[in-house]
């Protein structure tokens, strides 16, 4: 660490000196972009097979020289390096290394780190891995930090340093007594040498202060509350200019003529800027399109308005959701790519007592984030700047390198509070607008504001799928053969225009590696081809893939007349532990699959947690009321929930309680994997009820909150009750908390609707279809 | 040029009267604490007082609200209801990303000073126009029962 005076505030003012740490990967190209949204066997299917943060671009790094200064009034600054976005990371990461460092936490404060991986690791947030994948590199961080205050101290008093022992920020010489403050001892401790990684000892985990309690506040929580938190929507800088881009309403579309006569006219308007089209694939690129910058966002809006554009829509100019499910649906009804084959479907289907099937649509989704996307930039002396609300800093950094020509060396990407992310601000395509308009302004400060309805209309959207599924049963109803086509346009498309199947990682969020205990398995997946964006959005092809298998299981739980929780836990069958290859699946959420096997019997208990605190069966409910329940296994986290709906006589439905169980191994932060639960039971219900992006003529049919519903208040649960397993051994591996929480929501939702109602929704939203 | 009465403090815009007050507030004048989520009083982020009623300031024109108090997430906790709003949402943990909070407390705020002791109907229907896309719901309720327990309220 380095000495620092109390007005730090950015990790620049860190000395970086004496650095050891791991070798990182080098020459990342646009694959290694690719890769940095986890897709390793594409871009680096030469190199033998990392996992966890070690197969991320740039790794990790425990040194903390890059992340802990002290200044000499005692006041820790602790560098969080992951994008906040609401999972409270700014608060959790911070806390591991406070926690192994001792630091008194009223005395923490927590600078963002730019965009610069070779310094911090890998950044990119998303995947749900912040925690697991730097918990243990920032407790190094932490005691690393704490060995050299000890040594610090015990050279200061001439003392072995055994002797000494660091405690709530103060280092104590144990036979004397005496006392030295961290800031006393920043300076001398900057001068340590950085001790090396084995050496380390760890605190142990029942001396933890902060880690697994749960109960520090938010570090932004006030400056949230008062208004003065900032997004990469409030940036400021002196001369600004404020921008609003016109952008083609079709994929692949350009414009072919511009008359700008009429924006200009309107009061504060200062320029109109054309942004030109990206080549294909879309990858992170702007779509180009016509800017108009003026003196406020409110003028340059008008001045949009004002423009009068002629588009070349291009070859998706026929893109129409209705003959668009059709087709999915016709592909779903037929042989295709056969990604699994576990013993003889056919043969036993023939042989079963009785054949079920049934289909499943999930339009496209949009995250809609309440801050749109939203970046200023600009360029001094060759240097870029640029702020925003970046999921993945590095990734703008780089981009907008490429894009204006110069070296990501001369390109700073400064991180802000995002307002909301779930997979939208992972794709830096907002920041590389500014920056363009920026250099065409002759580097004058721009800042690019989204507008709700540009935030629906050029998004990356949540792929739209037909889930296929057949069964045959025994005698009792238990299924014997199982059949599963999956088609939908793949994320790979995003980033090359040929991709037409559903990737490794696409099969292994949930339909390839489904854990069931039948003998006879076949896993299809038809073609594909992409229209529009494909991106990804919280917990991404988990949520079709989960929507359509635990609702079929409901189904041949009814078919057999069996309770669906018991039936559930009999076709997940006994507890085992199952390496995930065998089940076909080659990307395990990117873990080890030694370290991070398929253990049913943590998806069996959670499955029964849930149900045992939603008082499943025990109860009579009223009329019109019902439960249903769903488990997934995603992000190497198990999760179950119990949604208890309630349907009234006209078809309006009310959610009264939710409960949802965890598994995610050991917990940072209890209170923010509670929130992040949550959160993301709300988002499932909006799923399910209220989501659609639908195409006619190429374009979204949806301009803004009017027409893309989205959960508020009187539509969501109630109450949602949190059980998390206990999770003690820190040693343990971590799972992820962000978005596995919103793949069970949808079919149990409308499992419980089938409860209530004997009504079975297979296609989403539910919007109108309980009308009566 | 209009002239706005902010947080108590009068203040000189000179942009056209339709300009809608969400972009006076955070571009001419730098109060970003307001935000914009949709433009079209659908979201609740911009929500601001005038004189005293949770308003949307993104269809709101300056020049409607000329003659008007206008109290903003900046100043809400300058009265006892807006600081036990603001301290039981740190103390619920009410955020995840926090853009719609200061949306939210501003609604809760103008709900407690109209209805010092509400309902869960009357909280919900208050609350109904602002949007939380991370899900803050439950927390939110239970936040602004604590301001209420804690006397927040008049």
């Amino acid at each position: 660490m380095s000495t620092a005076r109390t007005s730090v505030s950015s990790p620049e003012s860190v000395v970086l000196a004496n650095v050891s740490r791991r070798r990182f990967l080098e020459g990342m190209s646009l694959g290694g972009l690719v890769l940095a949204v986890g897709f390793p066997s594409i871009a680096r299917a030469q190199e033998p097979k990392k996992y966890g943060a070690d197969g991320m671009p740039n790794g990790w790094t425990d040194n903390p020289l890059a992340f802990v200064s002290i200044g000499e009034d005692g006041t820790v600054t602790i560098v969080c390096h992951r994008s906040e976005m609401g999972q409270g990371i700014r608060t959790g990461m911070p806390m591991i290394v406070a926690d192994e460092l001792e630091a008194d936490w009223k005395r923490v404060r927590v600078a963002q780190a730019p965009g610069d991986e070779k310094k911090y690791g890998n950044q990119d947030t998303d995947g749900s891995r912040s925690t697991r994948h730097f918990f243990e590199p920032m407790r190094r961080c932490g005691a690393a930090a704490r060995t050299m205050l000890e040594a610090a101290a015990a050279e200061r008093w001439k003392v072995p340093v055994s002797e000494v022992a660091a405690k709530n920020h103060e280092v104590v010489h144990g036979p004397t007594g005496r006392k030295l403050g961290y800031g006393a001892l920043a300076k001398a401790a900057a001068t340590q040498p950085v001790p090396a990684r084995a050496s380390l000892r760890l605190k142990d985990p029942k001396d933890f202060r902060y880690i697994g309690k749960g109960e520090l506040k938010l570090v932004d929580g006030m400056d949230i509350a008062t208004g003065k938190a900032k997004y990469g929507i409030d940036t400021r800088l002196p001369g600004m200019l404020y921008a609003v881009v016109a952008r083609p309403p079709v994929l692949g579309g350009k414009v072919t003529k511009v008359d700008d006569a009429e924006a200009l006219k309107v009061p504060g308007v200062v320029k109109v800027v054309q942004i030109d089209p990206s080549a294909p694939p879309a990858h992170f690129n702007p779509l180009g399109g016509v800017a108009v910058l003026a003196r406020n966002t409110f003028a340059a809006m008008q001045g949009r308005q004002a423009l009068k554009l002629t588009w070349d829509d291009g070859p998706n100019a026929s893109y129409d959701s209705t003959a668009y499910k059709a087709k999915l649906e016709e592909s779903a009804r037929k042989p295709a790519k056969v990604v699994r084959n576990d013993g003889d479907f056919d043969k036993a289907a023939a042989g079963a007592s009785k054949r079920l099937e049934a289909e499943y649509y999930i339009p496209h989704l949009a995250h809609a984030t309440m801050e749109p996307p939203a970046a200023a930039a600009r360029i001094t002396n060759g240097k870029c700047e640029v702020w925003g609300c970046f999921q993945s800093p590095q990734a703008a950094r780089d981009l907008v390198a490429k894009r204006l020509g110069m070296s990501a060396d001369d390109v700073t990407v400064h991180v802000t509070l995002l307002g909301g992310g779930f997979g939208r601000k992972s794709k830096p395509d907002f920041g590389i607008e500014a920056a363009v308009l920026s250099k065409a302004m002759g580097g004058k400060p721009v800042k690019v504001t989204w507008t709700r309805d540009d935030d629906l209309h050029n998004s990356y959207y949540h792929t739209v799928s037909v889930e296929h599924l057949e069964a045959g049963v025994n005698e009792w109803g238990t299924p014997v053969a199982w059949l599963h086509r999956s088609v939908a346009p793949t994320i790979f498309s995003t980033f090359d225009v040929n991709a037409k199947n559903e990737a490794a990682l696409e099969l292994g969020m949930g339909v390839i590696n489904v854990p069931f205990a039948i003998p006879n398995v076949r896993i299809e997946n038809p073609e594909a081809i992409a229209h529009t964006r494909i991106g990804w959005f919280r917990s991404v092809s988990n949520i079709p893939h989960a929507f359509a298998i635990q609702s079929f299981v409901a189904e041949l739980a009814a078919a057999a007349g069996r309770d669906p929780k018991d039936f559930l836990l009999d076709v997940i069958g006994e507890p085992r532990v199952v390496s995930p290859e065998k089940l076909g699946d080659t990307w395990n959420h990117g873990e080890s699959p030694e370290r991070y096997p398929v253990d049913t019997g943590r998806l069996r208990r959670v499955i029964e947690v849930a149900a045992h605190a939603a008082g499943w069966s025990k109860q009579q409910l009223p009329k019109g009321q019902g439960m249903g329940i769903a488990g997934h296994y995603s992000f190497v986290s198990y999760i179950a929930a119990v949604v208890r709906v309630a349907v009234d006589p006209k078809g309006v439905l009310t959610i009264p309680r939710v409960d949802v169980a965890v598994d995610c191994g050991p917990t940072v932060n209890p209170d923010r994997v509670r929130s992040q639960m949550e959160g993301a039971t709300v988002m499932g219900v909006g799923v399910a009820t209220l989501g659609e992006i639908s195409y006619k003529n190429g374009r979204v049919e949806q301009n803004n909150f009017d027409s893309y519903q989205v959960t508020r208040m009187t539509g969501a649960p109630k109450e949602i009750r949190v059980h998390i397993i206990p999770g003690a051994d820190y040693g343990k591996p971590m799972g992820g908390v962000g978005e596995p929480g919103v793949p069970p929501i949808p079919p149990a939702l409308c499992n419980a609707i089938f409860a209530a109602t004997g009504k079975r929704i297979r296609r989403l939203p539910i919007r109108d279809q309980l009308t009566v | 040029m209009v002239t706005l009465d902010i947080n108590g403090k009068r203040q000189n815009v000179d942009v056209p009267g339709e300009t809608p007050l969400l972009w006076a507030l955070r571009d001419e004048l730098g109060l970003t604490g307001s935000k914009f989520g949709c433009g079209l009083a659908l979201c609740g982020a911009c929500t601001v007082h005038i004189d005293g009623k949770a308003t949307r300031s993104c269809i709101t024109p300056i020049s409607a609200v000329a003659n008007s108090k206008i109290v903003t997430i900046g100043a809400i906790g300058g009265d006892a209801v807006g600081r036990a709003l603001q301290a039981a949402w740190v103390d619920v943990g009410v955020p995840q990303c926090g853009y719609c909070q200061a949306g939210q407390i501003m609604s809760a705020a103008a709900l407690l000073k109209r209805t010092p002791n509400p309902t869960d109907t009357q909280i919900d229907e208050a609350m109904d126009g602002n949007i939380c896309r991370c899900g803050t719901y439950t927390r939110i309720r239970a936040a602004i029962k604590q301001a209420v327990a804690k006397g927040g309220a008049r």
